[in-house]
């Protein structure tokens, strides 16, 4: 039994043989757009909601496709399966009928058309000198230790601090704050 | 989607509006019943909801009306009699009781010492098969399946003693206007008293699953609490009221048939909570078990007829008669002309005067605890509609 | 696929890690029938185990002491009418069991029966378990939108808030129980199922046992949450029968509905590996460490074979207490054949134990071990199971207010102490 079990840990590196990749990255990233198309499309609250569970799901696929399982399955916990349901929660008792009739688009829709395009081309740019603004650094493809290293990242290797402690730690900080502005507005009485 | 529109008129509702000055959601309509599961049979009741919370209900009732009242007019006082059996068909007996003593008033008789024990005996043993069944539904309303079957099984043996008395085990008509019709069959006192030490260690058994659950306690204490005096006002009357602090007995207050022979307590309450209504009641059938000894060991013997005219022609008047029902106080009012028929037969049933503290006992509780005082109160359909 | 079929035999590692994607898909395959074999079983034991707490005999009809009633049960609901009412969202209200569905039966990827005996070793397994079955709310949550009545409404938001509320303190009692995965030479931990047990396995303790009594208080806050999040008894008020009729699929019936009650009991079946594999030393059978001589090795590999040994004593017992009456003669010869086949499993893995008893790398050796992994880790399911229906029996329903009390106030409070607790005791004893 012990046998069997330490050949396991040692074949765990082993490389993995990716699987039709080009395929799944079509399937998937055309599935995110459509899907991302329809939140914006759909009148029904409740389905563009659905909608967009669906685009977040075909991105945490396409992380996954990027040998990082760790975002992957923080954004399904975190996004799909947390801030989802309770945007359902809220959308649900939504007035559909009400809410189907009413405009959709306002009059800022110029702005947003323009911050959209701007956004575009900085991606196009981005991808066309992406050389020149991102040094080489090659592609680690471990999968197997993807969250280990990301864990170095952030809280360092034994004594050492690691690239972005402090950073994490500010972040997590501004979002207990966030957390907390949030119970007091909703408490009338402290 | 219409989740916002009532289907019914509610607009007779008389609920305040909710004061919440940031947030306006509308409120839910919902219907309850009368075809769901934990309304104990067609009881219809409106809930105005805040989320889950209850900002008011209203009880619609009728489902099951068959005009009993109005039956009793075409119909001669001994036709009349097994009619009172199908208003709370699980106190069957009682309902017997109540009507007998109310005609045997009229007429003025009574019926023999012997008739007498032998209906204190029936009528305590139907206390504890109503307690049983309400016990039963009531836990399963709560969520805990098992003792309903509990109680079912030992509810079993003393339908097994009105079989073999009277040959019906839920209707009975047990009694005659003026007495009993059967004389006890041979090892009705056996029975009896082997009941008795069968279901001692039951009560314990049900008190094992429910009393110190946490769970339970949780569901049941500070549920659709009701003070004694807002018990009193409504006119709530049998455990209901007792849970209330209020030490009312008809069987002590102005005792009928036997009950001034036996010595028993009258258990009551101090909250007025779930959980105290269901104190009192396990602790009634504690009392009922008493009683049944007492009345059982010291049976006299003799006729169990009295002397009742062959045709019933009450004299013309009018009598209130009230005996302690197992759901509070059940009253027969009569009125005669001299005929064979009632003039106007009217009942106080215990179930839909207890009925009107729902609204008061819920409000501002959660739709869980609505059924939760449903369950409590205690209410027979039948015997709500009539 | 010859080739493809045989170069797996007497492998050591998970097919997805072999990258053997025939033999990820034939395990894929066994799985879903294992699975939904367990729940027909379960569905038959719940109804028989809660009908024995309540003095009933439960279902004794159809087939003999009702074996086949599940089956009758499979083919009433799949005959019946379909109905989706006219004022549903007709497509959400097609499409939301089928979520819920996806979601139960995608964790069992991930789910380690044994060392090898895994679809695929993810390394971000638990989390990717918790994730998917974190989904599985959706599918209740839009049902009960997309039926659009009241009170699959109120099921949905009582079931929405108290899955959503649940995982927190669930989550913080798993991170507790990877923390001490990390309390290894290198101090690297793993988020892997296989990695938590073998974790377990070195450190010569189950998880539960460790540091005691955190990781028991641990391991009771996930059986408690996990009873929270599959939505069952004390905590079903999602379809509190009593107060909802029957919660977010009061409106589903047939197939639909059935599909439904499928993702519960394979949800449930879920969460008890989460638990098994994080707390009770998933496929490790008891004592690994202490009792190892090869004589104890052949005893223990006798248990399945005498488990089903057992069941057949059972079932012949049943056969033999049958009434004499000829109206019993089908019921007899069924329960017979029953008790034969079981019989014949439990020659089957007696020859196997047998056969393969030298620790050596042969085929039978690997099938041995494989069947030993398997019959453990779904033994220490099988009591959960049980457990749910114990609960079922014995105690009435929480209210929704308390629900959400426990969790937030007492439940999450603890988990988040139990969790620095292990982190301060993990540094000061490694």
């Amino acid at each position: 039994m012990n046998s069997a079990m330490n050949s396991a840990v040692s074949t765990i590196n082993a490389g993995m043989a990716p699987v039709a990749t080009p395929w799944f990255f079509y399937v998937l990233a055309g599935l995110a757009v459509a899907s991302g198309v329809a939140v914006i499309t759909r009148r029904n609250a409740v389905h563009a909601a659905l909608a967009l569970i669906v685009t977040l799901l075909s991105v945490a696929g396409l992380y996954l496709m990027l040998y990082a399982p760790f975002v992957a399955g923080v954004q399904i916990i975190v996004y799909a399966g947390g801030i989802m349901v309770l945007f359902l929660f809220v959308i649900m008792l939504v007035n559909i009928e009400r809410s189907s009739k009413e405009r959709r688009f306002n009059r800022m829709w110029p702005v947003g058309l323009a911050a959209a395009c701007a956004l575009m081309a900085l991606f196009v740019s981005a991808i066309a000198k992406g050389n020149k603004l991102f040094p080489d650094r090659g592609m680690t493809l471990l999968e197997s230790s993807n969250t280990q290293q990301i864990a170095a990242m952030l809280y360092g290797e034994s004594s050492r601090m690691g690239q972005y402690t402090f950073a994490f730690e500010i972040a997590s900080l501004l979002l207990l704050v966030a957390i907390l502005g949030a119970v007091i507005m909703t408490k009338k009485k402290i | 989607m219409s989740i916002n529109e009532s289907p019914n008129d509610v607009s007779n509702l008389d609920l305040e509006t909710p004061d919440r000055p940031y947030l306006d959601s509308n409120e839910l309509i919902i219907n309850m019943g009368p075809q769901h599961p934990a309304t104990h049979g067609v009881l219809r009741v409106i809930l105005k909801l805040d989320g889950e919370r209850v900002l008011g209900s209203e009880c619609v009732i009728g489902y099951l009306h068959r005009g009993v009242e109005k039956i009793a007019e075409n119909r001669t006082y001994t036709m009349f009699n097994p009619y009172v059996d199908r208003m709370d068909y699980v106190a069957a007996v009682s309902n017997g009781l109540g009507y007998c003593e109310a005609v045997e008033k009229l007429l003025n008789v009574e019926a023999p010492a012997r008739a007498q024990y032998i209906r204190v005996i029936l009528t305590e043993l139907n206390r504890i098969a109503s307690h049983q069944l309400w016990l039963g539904t009531h836990a399963l309303d709560i969520g805990a399946m098992t003792p309903l079957f509990y109680t079912f099984r030992d509810r079993e043996e003393i339908l097994k003693i009105f079989e073999r008395y009277c040959g019906a085990r839920l209707t009975t008509h047990a009694f005659r206007i003026g007495g009993c019709q059967y004389e006890t069959y041979a090892g009705f006192e056996k029975d009896v008293k082997n009941f008795l030490t069968f279901f001692a260690p039951k009560i314990n058994e049900y008190e094992a699953l429910l009393t110190t659950n946490r769970i339970w306690l949780e569901r049941t204490k500070n549920v659709g609490v009701i003070s004694g005096e807002d018990a009193v006002a409504l006119g709530v009357t049998g455990p209901v009221l007792r849970a209330s602090g209020v030490k009312w007995d008809l069987r002590k207050a102005q005792p009928y048939a036997a009950y001034s022979k036996f010595d028993f307590e009258i258990p009551i309450g101090e909250n007025g909570d779930t959980y105290d209504r269901y104190l009192v009641r396990m602790a009634e059938m504690r009392q009922s078990m008493r009683i049944i000894e007492q009345a059982v060991n010291s049976i006299p013997e003799g006729p169990i007829m009295g002397k009742v005219p062959k045709v019933i022609k009450p004299p013309v008047g009018e009598i209130y008669h009230s005996i302690e029902a197992p759901k509070g106080e059940l009253g027969y009012f009569i009125v005669s002309d001299g005929s064979t028929q009632p003039y106007r037969l009217r009942v106080r049933p215990p179930s839909f005067v207890n009925l009107q503290a729902l609204d008061v006992m819920v409000r501002g509780l959660l739709v869980a605890d609505v059924v939760a005082v449903i369950g409590t109160i205690d209410i027979v359909l039948g015997e709500v509609d009539r | 696929m010859l080739n493809a079929f045989m170069s797996y035999l007497g492998s050591t590692v998970t097919p997805g890690e072999a990258g053997n994607q025939f033999w990820a898909l034939i395990y894929v395959l066994i799985i879903f029938t294992g699975v939904s074999l367990a729940v027909v079983c379960m569905n038959w034991l719940e109804r028989k185990a809660l009908a024995h707490f309540q003095i009933r005999l439960g279902p004794m009809r159809v087939g003999p002491h009702g074996l086949l009633q599940p089956i009758a049960d499979a083919l009433k609901l799949m005959l019946k009418e379909d109905i989706i009412p006219t004022e549903a969202d007709q497509f959400v209200f097609w499409v939301a069991p089928l979520i819920g569905l996806l979601a139960a039966f995608t964790v069992y990827t991930v789910i380690p029966f044994g060392p090898s005996q895994a679809v695929s070793d993810m390394n971000i397994g638990i989390l990717f378990m918790l994730g998917v079955s974190s989904l599985g709310v959706l599918g209740i949550v839009v049902a009960g939108w997309a039926s659009n009545s009241h009170y699959p409404l109120i099921g949905a938001l009582r079931s929405s808030a108290q899955m959503v509320s649940y995982e927190v303190a669930m989550g913080l009692v798993v991170v507790s129980a990877i923390l001490m995965t990390s309390l290894n030479a290198s101090g690297t931990g793993t988020l892997s199922m296989i990695g938590i047990v073998q974790a377990q396995q070195q450190q010569g303790v189950w998880f539960i046992f460790k540091f005691f009594p955190l990781g028991f208080i641990a391991f009771a806050i996930f059986a408690i949450a996990m009873v929270a999040e599959t939505n069952r008894a004390p905590f079903d008020m999602a379809e509190a029968e009593s107060e909802l009729t029957a919660g977010f699929h009061t409106e589903y019936s047939g197939l639909r509905w059935s599909l439904f009650m499928l993702a519960e009991y394979a949800a449930m079946i879920a969460v008890s590996s989460i638990a098994v594999t994080l707390w009770l030393g998933g496929w490790m059978r008891p004592f690994p460490n202490l009792l190892h001589a090869p004589a104890c090795e052949f005893i223990f590999s006798l248990f399945p074979g005498l488990t089903f040994g057992g069941l057949a004593a059972i079932a012949v017992l049943g056969t033999a207490r049958m009434p004499a009456h000829s109206f019993f003669k089908i019921q007899r010869i069924g329960l017979a054949a029953f008790a034969a086949l079981l019989g014949f499993i439990a020659l089957l893995l007696l020859v196997i134990a047998v056969a393969g008893r030298s620790a050596d790398t042969s085929v039978a050796a690997r099938f041995r071990e494989g069947i030993d992994y398997v019959y453990w880790f779904v033994l220490k399911v099988a009591v959960f199971m049980y457990l749910f229906i114990w609960y079922r029996a014995t105690w009435p329903r929480y209210r929704f207010d308390q629900l959400m009390k426990i969790g937030w106030k007492v439940m999450l409070p603890i988990s988040l102490g139990v969790l620095v607790l292990t982190a301060i005791v993990g540094v000061i004893f490694p």
